[in-house]
């Protein structure tokens, strides 16, 4: 009833921020961005072998910590407000929960297993990762042979394919149904890295030129269903919205940061009322979105499953247009530098463009939300 | 939980079984923008609570309430809004009043002015607002001079905004008793008898036609000696300890309205095809997510030990739900269109004119949008202070 995190809720976060503050700096991720690397190699073996966070929300069964949503959404957040460049968000938010959901149990054994070790980072090749439901289109063609799959496809888009020790991708069979294949990056599939431009998170594209995979690749416990995609794209959803807030609370903090010691007409910009009052508005939008993001990642798994995807698709509403507004508030309080490359504002404002893009736009989430108020499925 | 489940079912009990005959047609009615309405029969309905243990549940045990913990009493609003409850007569008394006299009040004061709070019998109103003392409420210009036969101290100026003045019985005003004393310094708390010598209640017709608000004349009005709360000089201090007892509990209540509210939007929306709109559709699923963000919102607020985050999500509430419920508004008289511009018995419509209107007083009221945004920078965000000037 009233949402308040727990003591131990408390700790992670007061310990994971203390943690990124000092290894997730400005220089480190200007060392990613401004080399083209992966990611912050460091900070993920830190994150994933040292601390533990790939292993919250996986299931005490193998070898996780078995805790909830809230925990995952707390590190997100933290993750997002230092922009940490690794593979934090596609292993923990969207590989792992389709795993959970969809994978045969020798599956979730093997890999969610090495997950929650920190030994895998793992992606999905989803066809679209930008429609609001990804796995309604399926790229890649599953033909059987007689020891296992020939895969035909490519998918233009994956997020972190280029760091991740594995790639789950999901698969037309010739029957129709949907199958999951897990590659480990030295499959054999063509990985080709685009130049993008949030450079804090990478993108490559996936080709499969008729590649003959074992028939242990197939991963699915059974054909995938459209419930399980829902569930673990709900997961997926919920933890970006987490990021996107996280990264909007960090654009602000260092935009309150700078206005406080700029100082013109004899007083600190911050003084000004017309700054004032965009800092506070922006202080409501965030107040907005974490209760939101809180709220759902609090009531996910209580509340029926409709009324949570719901609640999940506003979440990403109003994360994506705070997201964005705190960039955009960040380059314009910065003034002159805040179009600079040597000042950080311009590394939250392409993230903040690149992330609003994953996973269905904020009109398609409102019109998810409109067709379930009508009851009408999206009538015009 | 399943004690919270019994509780809501209690409350949900009750409700169905009390809010039926003569008070059926108090159904919906009373809420903001008609607070006026039907004062004589809500009176009786505070009574019919009160006889119910209803009133002031919140407050212990031995002051007459129920102590109902936090999330008892958001049950009870919230179950209270969606049978229909009417607008609180009493809530002044119970939300404010009560709980100030509580924590400051002496004995006296409690024996003489709680009963009638709890039994629904009497009624309590706000003087705190000024003509020249609305978003500066330091700048306080009625005064109050003690009166050195009685000790009774005598009050004169003009008070605005006054909820429900005309239906109530007694005022708690914050006057000046210092001569020549500004600012926070030199106020007194106290509280007086509406119906004396000296004392006027104007009506002022609203926005939407009705008549909510007054202002209140005092000429040479009487409190008598045993009527302050707290020492003279120490107005300010009390004035803003009561409205630290406002937690936010009613507001979970009031969003049970907006729910309503948004209800009808939809329903409306879907018969006279302006569903078919993607403009309008965005725009209600838009409302759907700022209220469901509204609801968590709330309830972060109400945390016992609140973090920084929390604390300045507080801070945010107000102006997130009144510019929420200001632009609801807009969006139920675009769905309803031209059948917008008819005033009309149409109780739907009625209700969203109504709210339309009056939802422009939301942002005014209770701190202004643009003094809550200078509190939410300069409380919450640690922002430098607005300078004051010298006129």
């Amino acid at each position: 009833m009233i949402l308040e995190f727990t003591p131990d809720q408390q700790m992670i976060r007061e310990e994971a921020e203390r943690f990124l503050r000092e290894q997730s700096s400005s220089q480190a991720i200007r060392r990613v961005v401004d080399t083209g690397s992966t990611h912050d190699v460091e900070l993920w073996t830190s994150i994933s072998r040292d601390l533990g966070w790939c292993a919250m929300a996986i299931p005490e069964e193998f070898g996780g910590l078995g805790l909830g949503a809230t925990e995952v959404a707390i590190l997100m957040e933290l993750a997002g407000s230092r922009l940490a460049c690794v593979p934090f968000w596609s292993t923990v938010c969207l590989a792992a929960p389709l795993i959970e959901s969809a994978g045969s149990d020798e599956a979730k054994a093997t890999y969610l297993g090495a997950i929650a070790a920190g030994e895998m980072a793992v992606t999905v090749a989803y066809a679209d990762l930008s429609a609001a439901d990804p796995s309604a289109t399926v790229a890649v063609q599953a033909a059987r042979t007689p020891n296992g799959y020939r895969l035909d496809g490519t998918v233009g888009q994956v997020v972190d394919l280029a760091v991740a020790d594995m790639v789950i991708v999901p698969a037309r069979l010739e029957d129709g149904a949907t199958a999951l294949f897990a590659l480990p990056s030295s499959g054999g599939q063509v990985v080709t890295s685009l130049s993008v431009i949030d450079g804090t998170r990478p993108i490559a594209s996936l080709e499969l030129p008729g590649l003959e995979v074992a028939a242990e690749c197939r991963i699915d416990s059974g054909a995938v269903t459209g419930d399980q995609f829902a569930k673990a794209l709900r997961f997926a959803n919920l933890g970006l919205a987490a990021e996107q807030i996280g990264a909007a609370q960090g654009a602000f903090d260092m935009t309150l940061a700078y206005i406080s010691e700029r100082v013109q007409f004899g007083r600190t910009i911050a003084s000004f009322q017309a700054i004032k009052h965009r800092c506070a508005k922006l202080a409501v939008d965030i107040a907005e979105a974490r209760s939101l993001v809180f709220g759902a990642a609090a009531a996910m798994g209580q509340a029926d499953a409709g009324e949570s995807a719901l609640e999940i698709c506003g979440a990403r509403v109003v994360a994506s247009e705070l997201q964005f507004l705190a960039a955009e508030e960040a380059i314009q309080l910065h003034g002159g530098v805040g179009f600079t490359w040597e000042y950080d504002p311009h590394l939250y404002f392409k993230r903040a463009q690149a992330s609003a893009a994953l996973l269905g736009s904020c009109e398609a989430h409102m019109d998810k939300i409109a067709a379930a108020m009508f009851g009408d499925g999206g009538r015009p | 939980m399943s004690d919270l489940n019994a509780f809501r079912a209690e409350v949900r009990d009750w409700m169905n079984a009390n809010l039926t005959g003569k008070f059926a047609e108090l159904k919906f009615r009373g809420g903001s923008g008609e607070g006026d309405a039907l004062p004589d029969l809500r009176k009786e309905w505070e009574q019919e609570l009160a006889r119910g243990r209803w009133t002031c549940p919140g407050w212990p045990a031995e002051h007459g309430g129920r102590g109902l913990s936090v999330a008892e009493q958001v049950v009870f609003q919230e179950e209270y809004s969606r049978a229909g409850g009417p607008g609180r007569m009493g809530h002044i008394g119970e939300g404010l009043m009560g709980p100030t006299l509580i924590a400051f009040g002496t004995e006296d004061q409690k024996k003489r002015f709680l009963p009638g709070i709890l039994n629904g019998t009497e009624f309590w109103c706000q003087g705190y607002s000024e003509p020249s003392a609305g978003s500066d409420f330091g700048n306080i210009k009625t005064r109050a001079k003690q009166d050195p036969e009685t000790g009774d101290w005598l009050v004169s100026g003009q008070k605005v905004w006054t909820s429900l003045a005309h239906l109530s019985d007694w005022i708690f005003v914050v006057a000046r008793c210092e001569e020549g004393s500004v600012g926070r310094n030199g106020l007194i708390f106290l509280l007086m008898q509406l119906a004396q010598p000296g004392v006027e209640i104007h009506p002022i017709k609203q926005i939407g036609g009705g008549s909510e608000f007054n202002s209140v004349f005092f000429d040479g009005a009487r409190a008598k000696a045993e009527d302050v709360v707290g020492q003279p000089g120490d107005g300010w201090r009390i004035a803003m300890a009561l409205l630290g007892f406002e937690r936010g509990i009613s507001t979970l209540g009031q969003q049970m309205g907006f729910q309503q509210e948004l209800d009808l939007i939809v329903e409306i929306a879907k018969e006279n095809g302006a569903d078919r709109s993607p403009a309008i559709r965005q725009r209600v699923a838009r409302a759907w997510i700022g209220l469901r963000a509204m609801r968590y919102l709330a309830m972060r607020a109400l945390s016992d030990e609140p973090s920084t985050e929390t604390r300045r999500e507080g801070l945010a509430y107000k102006y997130h739900w009144s510019n929420w419920h200001r632009d609801l508004g807009r969006l139920a008289m675009d769905v309803l269109g031209m059948d917008g511009n008819v005033v009309s018995e149409y109780p739907r419509r009625e209700r969203l004119q109504q709210m339309f209107l009056f939802a422009r007083a939301d942002t005014i009221y209770g701190g202004t949008n643009e003094i809550q945004l200078n509190i939410i920078a300069e409380q919450g965000l640690g922002m430098p202070r607005e300078p004051r000037g010298k006129l």
